[in-house]
């Protein structure tokens, strides 16, 4: 992936700027030294790599305006970061870039279980704001793979969803309102303690913008009870195909399950080695998990089992208990782990309309022949969000390229069938260059002029989302400006 | 005017000079000065996948319409929407892209989300006759800037509406409905909280201080599976064993009670503006007695208050800041929308003269 030319005019004042910073915040707060930058040269996508100008890790929303403020006055490019979780680069620096880190960021401001809500300074981790509520019987939905990790201000940035938005939704779904720091330095509230905000919906315009609009401090989310139970069931199929179709009509049966999961034969052999979770070896396996008291699991699982049956399955397993539950999402958890156990391997997150499954699978696994890259599938079937990952050896001269290649074609091939490049990882500088194959030039201008009234010198993540050409001529009259 | 396709409405749009007022089916009540265009011409469910809980509508499309194509496949639109009709004196068919420029969410909104929220793509032709497309019609999408949130609930202020596309859910087997009476306002507001916390899925929570009875009536409404429903039922009417609680399980009675709720049915024919504020609920009872209404109802576990006050009140002066807004509905005394803060305003402001350059579109409407 090609990134800007950093400005050298910024690099040449690196000392004029760090002391700028200096003088308005605490000294601890800034990383300038070059070894100690490094620590922050990529996210989850680790093949692209660039230590930033500067780091600054404030404590406070204050210290964030503060931050931008400088930024902003000196004409400097800033790009914010989370937990540097993103596998789309999203966090990804440039040379010539103040990175500003959220993650001393992470207090419990305010829990209100009458009005269903915790509030949280966004560099808290997502599983720690289900443990800051969990003892009291309440949880927050959203739950990407990475959120041991992950933080809150990436979920924003990201709209993270995760194996459960089935039923819960994604993090837009789930937020109330924030404290943005606009680039100016502009502290506002957006949202609140009720729902629907007032006015044009800003709050669903900056969750998904990928830190490209302002930087989020503070978040309002809704926090869900717990359920009672949740149960799988784990069913094997000896087609794509036929998965696909019992997908369908669990989904028209009126059922809706927490979480649809989808391992194909390459996934369940490889997590198999890995995991030995007991799965059985067919071609395509579902995980269904559903909620509730233990009458009301069996009524709906009654259900699906009746329409699974309809679907010659090589392998129904129920879990009788815990331990029984426990192994059948073993594999599904492991999964990633597993392909990383065989290769190097690219995660991608396109997504298709449910009925286009088999045929894309079908598609992507002609092209696995003809690129020689080996393939697996593990996705969320009831939302249609494949994670197709794509082994690869980055040890291989060209190797990295011939993945990258393969995997833009199976993201137009999501397109070609109604789908689009993300589902929930953003697209950071890995999707970027794709987007002119989902939107008209008309459909990026809109986007873009988004960004324009948010941010007008295009100092924020400037070098995401857009292809560098389209967004050039913005970026260029920023720089000009300086 | 009235375009029969988008072609036709982005030609018209480009050549306005004057402003222009845009009406789905007129339902609610928002006449602005300038040429009508009517979204009427653009009709028709484009594509509709059950198994993927999909549908993809043109936005002049009836409303009607979109419920019975549903209904044939025993699926719904979650979000509720309410039927504006009665309320403001209105005739006519409600559209679907009304509903989403209004972002008209009814009582489910609590549990399952806005209008917003099963939103999972647009097509619009801005105020300079360009055709924009956003989202799509797949169910996670975080493939650029979510402009189809920010489309839901302008008010046809950015752009008009040509096609939406949405995720809809089953219709579930049956629902019943638990039943509190002669609650006090702070004490229905805690009830309501209790139940929205408890695991038992209440997907309405309502209350009506005079209700059909004349007598205060606190509404907590659980669907399912008939196993299920029946279950949740007891467990939830067991929470308040201290009240006089009952269970009402005909669905059909359940539905129409919610449909009463969901349409503010009793502030039919009552003299007076009519409000909605959308508030945090454990400040509803404190908020209804500042308002001096003469009438209240509480939906959204007391998150939404509808409000029926004398002609010309200035309701938002009377209640002062709070965390929420306050929507005139009917009556024309006080600006419709909550006026924005400052920096809030100068964004929304920013926008709208991106999208709307020549500001023709439904100009005086939202700030």
């Amino acid at each position: 992936m090609e990134m800007p030319i950093p400005d050298a005019s910024v690099l040449s004042r690196k000392a004029q700027i760090v002391a700028r910073l200096q003088a308005v915040l605490p000294e601890t707060t800034i990383i300038s030294d070059e070894m100690e930058t490094r620590a922050y040269e990529c996210d989850a996508l680790t093949a692209y790599k660039c230590p930033p100008l500067a780091v600054v890790l404030p404590a406070t929303t204050q210290e964030v305006a503060a931050t931008l403020k400088v930024c902003h006055e000196l004409g400097v490019p800033v790009v914010p970061r989370g937990s540097g979780t993103s596998l789309a680069g999203g966090a990804l620096p440039t040379a010539d870039c103040v990175m500003i880190g959220v993650a001393r960021m992470n207090d419990v401001l305010e829990t209100d279980y009458d009005n269903r809500f915790i509030r949280v300074q966004t560099g808290r981790t997502n599983l720690s704001v289900t443990g800051a509520v969990e003892e009291d019987g309440f949880f927050y939905a959203p739950d990407p793979s990475s959120q041991l990790a992950c933080a809150i201000a990436g979920n924003i940035a990201m709209n993270s969803g995760g194996a459960h938005c089935l039923k819960y939704g994604v993090t837009t779904n789930n937020l109330m309102g924030v404290t943005l720091v606009q680039m100016d330095g502009t502290i506002m509230e957006i949202g609140g303690k009720h729902l629907d905000a007032a006015g044009y919906d800003l709050l669903g315009l900056i969750c998904g913008s990928e830190g490209q609009l302002g930087i989020v401090t503070e978040a309002t989310l809704r926090i869900l009870p717990k359920p009672e139970g949740a149960r799988p069931v784990l069913m094997g199929f000896d087609s794509n195909e036929v998965a696909g179709a019992c997908v369908a009509d669990i989904i028209k049966a009126g059922v809706l399950p927490v979480a649809i999961e989808f391992m194909d034969r390459p996934c369940i052999e490889a997590t198999e080695a890995f995991a030995k979770a007991g799965y059985p070896m067919c071609e395509a396996l579902l995980i269904v998990e559903v909620e509730g008291s233990d009458a009301e699991i069996d009524e709906q699982l009654a259900l699906i089992l009746e329409i699974a049956r309809r679907h010659n399955p090589v392998e129904l397993r129920e879990a009788k208990d815990a331990d029984e539950a426990g192994r059948i999402w073993l594999g599904r958890k492991s999964a990633f782990g597993a392909m990383g156990q065989i290769n190097d391997y690219m995660c991608l997150d396109g997504t298709i309309p449910v009925s286009e499954l088999p045929y894309v699978l079908r598609r992507i696994g002609e092209m696995s022949k003809e690129y020689g890259l080996d393939v697996a599938n593990v996705f969320h079937a009831g939302d249609g969000n494949m994670h197709p990952l794509i082994l690869f050896d980055a040890n291989k001269e060209g190797d990295l390229e011939l993945c990258e290649a393969f995997g833009a074609d199976i993201l137009r091939l999501c397109v070609e069938v109604g789908g689009c490049l993300t589902g929930e990882h953003g697209v950071g500088i890995e999707k970027r260059d794709l987007m002119t194959d989902q939107f008209a030039p008309a459909d990026l201008e809109a986007q873009m002029a988004v960004k324009d009234v948010f941010d007008p010198a295009w100092l924020l993540n400037p070098a995401k989302v857009f292809p560098l050409a389209v967004s050039e001529s913005r970026r260029s009259v920023a720089l000009a400006a300086e | 005017m009235r375009p029969e396709t988008e072609a036709d409405l982005a030609e018209a749009i480009a050549a306005a000079k004057g402003p222009l007022s845009i009406q789905g089916g007129g339902t609610r009540g928002v006449r602005l000065d300038g040429d009508v265009v009517q979204t009427g011409g653009m009709h028709g469910i484009t594509l509709y996948e059950p198994g993927s809980l999909t549908m993809v509508v043109r936005a002049g499309t009836p409303l009607s319409e979109v419920e019975t194509a549903l209904a044939a496949e025993g699926q719904r639109l979650a979000f509720e929407p309410m039927d504006h009709r009665g309320l403001m004196g209105t005739s006519g068919a409600p559209t679907i892209g009304g509903v989403v420029a209004a972002n008209v969410s009814g009582p489910r909104r609590v549990s399952v989300g806005a209008c917003r929220d099963f939103m999972l793509g647009v097509r619009f032709v801005d105020g300079a006759g360009t055709v924009v497309k956003n989202g799509g019609r797949v169910m996670k999408n975080v493939t650029g800037y979510d402009l189809v949130k920010l489309m839901t609930g302008s008010w046809g202020t950015l752009g008009v509406l040509t096609e939406v596309s949405l995720k809809v859910l089953p219709k579930p087997e049956t629902a019943a409905c638990v039943l509190i009476d002669n609650l006090s306002t702070p004490a229905a507001i805690d009830a309501m909280a209790k139940a929205l916390s408890s695991p038992f899925e209440v997907s309405g929570a309502a209350h009506i201080p005079v209700g059909m009875d004349d007598a205060p009536v606190t509404m907590l409404r659980l669907e399912g599976f008939a196993g299920s429903v029946a279950y949740r039922a007891k467990e939830v009417a067991a929470l308040f064993k201290d009240c006089a609680v009952r269970i009402e399980d005909n669905a059909e009675a359940v539905s129409k009670g919610w449909a009463w709720v969901r349409d503010v049915v009793p502030f039919y024919d009552a003299e007076g503006d009519v409000w909605k504020l959308s508030c945090t609920p454990s400040d509803a009872a404190a908020l209804a007695d500042q308002a001096g209404a003469q009438e209240v109802i509480f939906d959204w576990g007391g998150g939404l208050i509808w409000m029926r006050v004398g002609t010309g009140t200035d309701l938002r002066k009377r209640l002062g800041a709070f965390d929420g807004h306050a929507t005139l509905v009917r009556g024309t005394g006080q600006p419709k929308f909550q006026p924005e803060p400052a920096a809030l305003a100068v964004l929304s402001a920013g926008l709208r003269n991106k999208f709307d350059p020549k500001g023709i579109l439904n100009a005086g409407l939202m700030g």
